[in-house]
């Protein structure tokens, strides 16, 4: 190894905190523009409703008011498109409603937005907002994922069943059969609770035109931003995409919820061209608890066939899918092929049979949350495990030791195939490091204590980076699933690079500059990343699903290597030696078996200052683009297990340790993986014990609508979290060998917690989140 | 109808008209662009918008202007020197990787700076019931644990 290549591996500080740290961060909230103007939309306060006349005239006359735009004024332009076409078991397509920019006839959720105001001050457009006079005609809603196929309430007229598509994947008669005859069924029926994700950061859009040439500037919240401009421009609005700027500056976090196009930002592209001023709009608190896409809602009856030595035969799940009242941009997908695909788990179980009813609700659009579709397969098949091994009487690491897959590369039957994996290894990790022997004396502690404990495990799979592109065309995705990347050398030596993928708090801009650096043998302060800026980065597919590094990170190390093969040729010509003898090493180009060299930076020199070059050969310059679409998923796998303490009089529960121990393959930066696992597991300890997205089933009102109704982690909700270091393998089809660790604490956790305090209290299964209420009550009926 | 307000900021005196609904944070971030002190919530619950008044950390979002009227405010731009070295809490955050997306930082920085000064050797458990008034949805909150620590140390309290 050489010193270049020491900086993969390394704890290197961020460089962005330096920004972020003294508060010179730039979130799109903190960009005021010349002759700014203000947002303010009027939503609907019912979950479903006919809008019978809406009356603007008033508010058009309020002090400071620019303009005023209802559904009337965007029934010429498209709907907020959909990204991936699902197709029921028939054959049919799935149903696919209309998504107005602003709501013309009916409204269908709490928040759904009627009206936009612009005006001088934000002040003044909430005022005038209030001037508007909608006449509603409240139509009976259906919020509950299991009443919503075929209730009486309709949320659109092309979906009577309110059903927008019935999938499966697997082989059911194959199954149906091998459950017939099984010796053992074990089945469970719960909910995989509704979330909202809550980025600290509300999201915000600033939008301008520039009548001069045309063109429209976005400053807007997205984890995509080259995603946002080709939706907005192609689907709805119709704007040559080159017309179009869209630029996500710091973002402050995503966790999935600001992957998707929103009528939010669309309207404002849309209205600053009639206002010809810019217009900003930041989201109230209170309006993104009611209008980012939600996350999970499942409800699911699962089964698993075993024999009596709790050797997985078959697994049968059936799940209703809330997808809310309109289809928002990846939500078809999330409870199909990213969630049936993952049912295989770790384990060799032959035979998998899902079946998916996504239905539509008066409730916000749900979509892709950390994780997506991950978490809920994970808790599925690691609910049903711990519950087998507890009905078979088999110790939980035993069970899964006995169906571990063991030799890769391994095709699942529901259409992955993993290229590596050491299953048992990070379980053996986990459990030295929770120390599991020690168990029965902390529970005899607790016990003294008139505490319950105890001991859940969850062995997680993940599929990150979804690709390749041409499979998931096949499966429905209207996008390609590759990332780009540009090595832009100077002619000093130092490089600029930009990527398609978005940090909004992944660290980016240090373990890309780390990974080019390493490549290039050159100084890792010579290396700057830039993205999230369509006029400055050729193209991007963005970021979400962990696939940073694994797909934008290769991107960009296909391009750098596109860099060395030029700067041979050069450095060939330069020493007057063939192409092929020329290496290059710890940033010097050298001459096979002799000692003349020529370091990076005077072959950057010379490609832009071509005095000595050949030019009839090779043209000036140091600049390669680069494409990177994956073959594969990558597949990280971990081992987590969670130790809780209940207090039997109350019900509530305290996580007393948590031990993760994950195989990411190569690492980069140790530290920065270790933080996302942490901020992954809060999330799913969030989910698992506080938090909830909660309807009124009749009147359909978010009621957890606000940071004093939902429950969020904090500080001393959460213990300190026992992060193993697992000799990981490396993925097989990426030159880096990473898989990809954004969302797997959030995958991984919820099962280990509950199996925890299902083995505390003795019950076989708990509803999430299994707040003091929830838990006591199970210590009740039990007993 | 204005009012005029007189204060100091990040050691700067400060005179500036002000309508008398005006919240401080809007008086940071909007009349002075200290846009570092962030918005995160209406509700008073999130933290983000943390700010020293007089030496005490105050969620900004839940104060008028009008209120901190010859008041010394520090926000997270004044706690950097001149020269641009960090203030040891802020160098902590660093070290100890207690931010992600850093939209909750400046919040987490300042409380966590009246937290060690007013109740130095805190334990972790301490530290983690005197965050609770301050939301990070990145980090799980154990490297800002370990920033808080390391930043009480470094600041010698």
């Amino acid at each position: 190894m050489n010193a270049r290549q020491s900086f993969i591996g390394q704890r290197i500080e961020r460089r962005e905190d330096a920004r972020f740290l003294t508060g010179n961060g730039q979130y799109t909230d903190d960009i005021t523009l010349a002759h700014q103007t203000y947002a303010y939309f009027l939503r609907s306060p019912y979950a479903h409703a006919k809008i019978k006349s809406i009356q603007i005239a008033a508010a058009k006359q309020a002090a400071g008011v620019v303009a005023v735009f209802t559904g009337a004024d965007f029934r010429e332009v498209g709907g907020v498109p959909c990204g991936w076409l699902i197709t029921s078991v028939d054959g049919t397509p799935m149903k696919e409603p209309k998504h107005p920019v602003l709501c013309d006839d009916k409204v269908l959720f709490v928040g759904d937005a009627v009206a936009l105001v612009v005006a001088e001050t934000l002040e003044q457009a909430r005022a005038a907002a209030g001037l508007i006079e909608v006449d509603y005609e409240e139509l009976p809603a259906v919020v509950d994922v299991d009443r919503a196929k075929g209730a009486a309430a309709v949320v659109h007229d092309i979906a009577p069943d309110n059903v927008c598509y019935e999938w499966a994947l697997g082989d059911k008669a194959a199954v149906d059969a091998v459950f017939a005859q099984a010796p053992h069924v074990t089945t469970l029926q719960f909910k995989n609770n509704r979330l909202i994700p809550n980025a600290i950061e509300p999201r915000a859009a600033n939008a301008s035109y520039n009548p001069s040439d045309e063109s429209y500037t976005l400053y807007v919240t997205s984890q995509n931003p080259h995603v946002h401009r080709l939706l907005m421009c192609a689907f709805v609005l119709g704007i040559p995409e080159h017309k179009l700027r869209v630029v996500a500056p710091d973002v402050g976090g995503g966790f999935g919820s600001k992957i998707f196009l929103y009528i939010e930002e669309t309207a404002l592209v849309w209205a600053s061209k009639r206002v010809k001023r810019p217009i900003k709009w930041t989201c109230e608190r209170g309006e993104s608890f009611q209008t980012d896409a939600h996350g999970r809602d499942h409800s699911t009856r699962a089964e698993l066939a075993t024999d009596l030595d709790g050797k997985f035969l078959a697994m049968r799940v059936h799940t209703e899918a809330n997808l809310g009242a309109y289809l928002s941009t990846f939500a078809s997908s999330v409870p199909t092929i990213l969630y049936a695909t993952l049912l295989a788990g770790q384990y060799t179980t032959p035979k998998i049979y899902c079946a998916v009813t996504g239905v539509f609700t008066n409730t916000t659009p749900v979509d892709a949350y950390r994780g997506a579709g991950r978490p809920e397969a994970t808790y599925v098949v690691e609910r049903l495990v711990e519950t087998a091994a507890r009905e078979l009487k088999i110790d939980q690491a035993e069970i899964r030791r006995r169906n571990f897959i063991t030799s890769f590369p391994y095709a699942t039957p529901v259409a992955l195939t993993y290229d590596t994996g050491n299953y048992e290894a990070h379980m053996a990790a986990a459990i030295e490091l929770a120390d599991v022997k020690g168990f029965g004396a902390r529970k005899l502690a607790s016990e003294a204590k008139g505490l319950k404990r105890g001991i859940g495990y969850s062995a997680y799979i993940e599929a990150c980076g979804l690709a390749p592109s041409n499979i998931a065309g096949a499966l429905g995705a209207r996008a390609g699933l590759y990332e780009a990347g540009e090595v832009r050398v100077h002619p000093t030596g130092k490089v600029t690079v930009f990527t398609g993928s978005h940090s909004h708090g992944q660290g980016h801009e240090t373990t890309f500059a780390q990974v080019v650096a390493a490549r290039l043998g050159i100084p890792l302060e010579d290396v700057d990343i830039q993205h999230g800026d369509t006029g400055k980065v050729l193209f991007g597919m963005g970021t979400y699903g962990s696939r940073s590094l694994s797909v934008g990170g290769t991107a960009i190390i296909k391009a750098v290597d596109k860099v060395i093969a030029k700067g041979k040729k050069i450095a060939a010509h330069l020493m007057e030696a063939s192409d092929t003898d020329i290496e290059f090493d710890n940033g010097v180009f050298k001459v096979a078996g002799t000692d003349k060299s020529v370091p990076f930076a005077s072959i950057a020199l010379t490609a832009y200052v071509p005095h000595n070059y050949p030019l009839d050969k090779l043209e000036p310059g140091l600049n390669e683009n680069a494409f990177y679409d994956p073959t594969n998923f990558t597949f990280p796998a971990g081992t987590y297990i969670c130790e809780v303490e209940v207090d039997p009089q109350t019900g509530a529960t305290r996580v007393d340790r948590f031990t993760a121990c994950d195989d990411f393959g190569n690492i980069v930066n140790p530290m920065i993986v270790e933080g996302q696992v942490h901020g992954g597991i809060a999330q799913g300890i969030g989910q698992a014990l506080l938090e909830h997205a909660v309807y009124d089933s009749q009147s359909g009102q978010l009621l957890s609508g606000s940071y004093m109704d939902y429950a969020m982690p904090r500080a001393d909700d959460l213990p300190e979290f026992r992060i193993g270091t697992v000799s990981g393998t490396p993925c097989t089809h990426n030159p880096l060998g990473v898989k990809g660790c954004g969302e797997a604490g959030a995958i991984g956790s919820p099962p280990a917690v509950i199996n925890a305090i299902c083995d505390a209290i003795g019950v076989s299964d708990l509803p999430m989140p299994a707040t003091p209420h929830v838990v006591w009550s199970a210590i009740q009926q039990a007993h | 109808m204005t009012t005029t307000l007189s204060l100091r900021v990040n050691q700067e005196a400060i005179t500036r008209d002000v309508e008398p609904e005006t919240l401080l944070v809007t008086f940071l971030r909007e009349t002075l662009r200290l846009t570092g002190t962030h918005v995160g919530c209406d509700t008073a619950q999130c933290g983000a918008c943390t700010v020293h008044i007089n030496g005490r950390a105050v969620k900004s979002c839940n104060v008028l202007a009008v209120q901190v009227a010859g008041a010394e405010i520090t926000t997270i731009e004044g706690l950097t020197q001149p020269d641009g070295t960090m203030h040891p809490m802020q160098a902590a955050f660093r070290q100890c990787h207690g931010l992600q997306c850093g939209f909750c930082t400046p919040g987490m920085v300042m409380s966590s700076i009246d937290l060690v000064q007013h109740h130095p050797h805190g334990s972790d458990r301490e530290i983690r019931e005197h965050l609770e008034g301050n939301f990070c949805r990145c980090t799980g909150y154990q490297n800002i644990v370990k920033a808080v620590a390391a930043g009480a140390v470094a600041m010698g309290v």
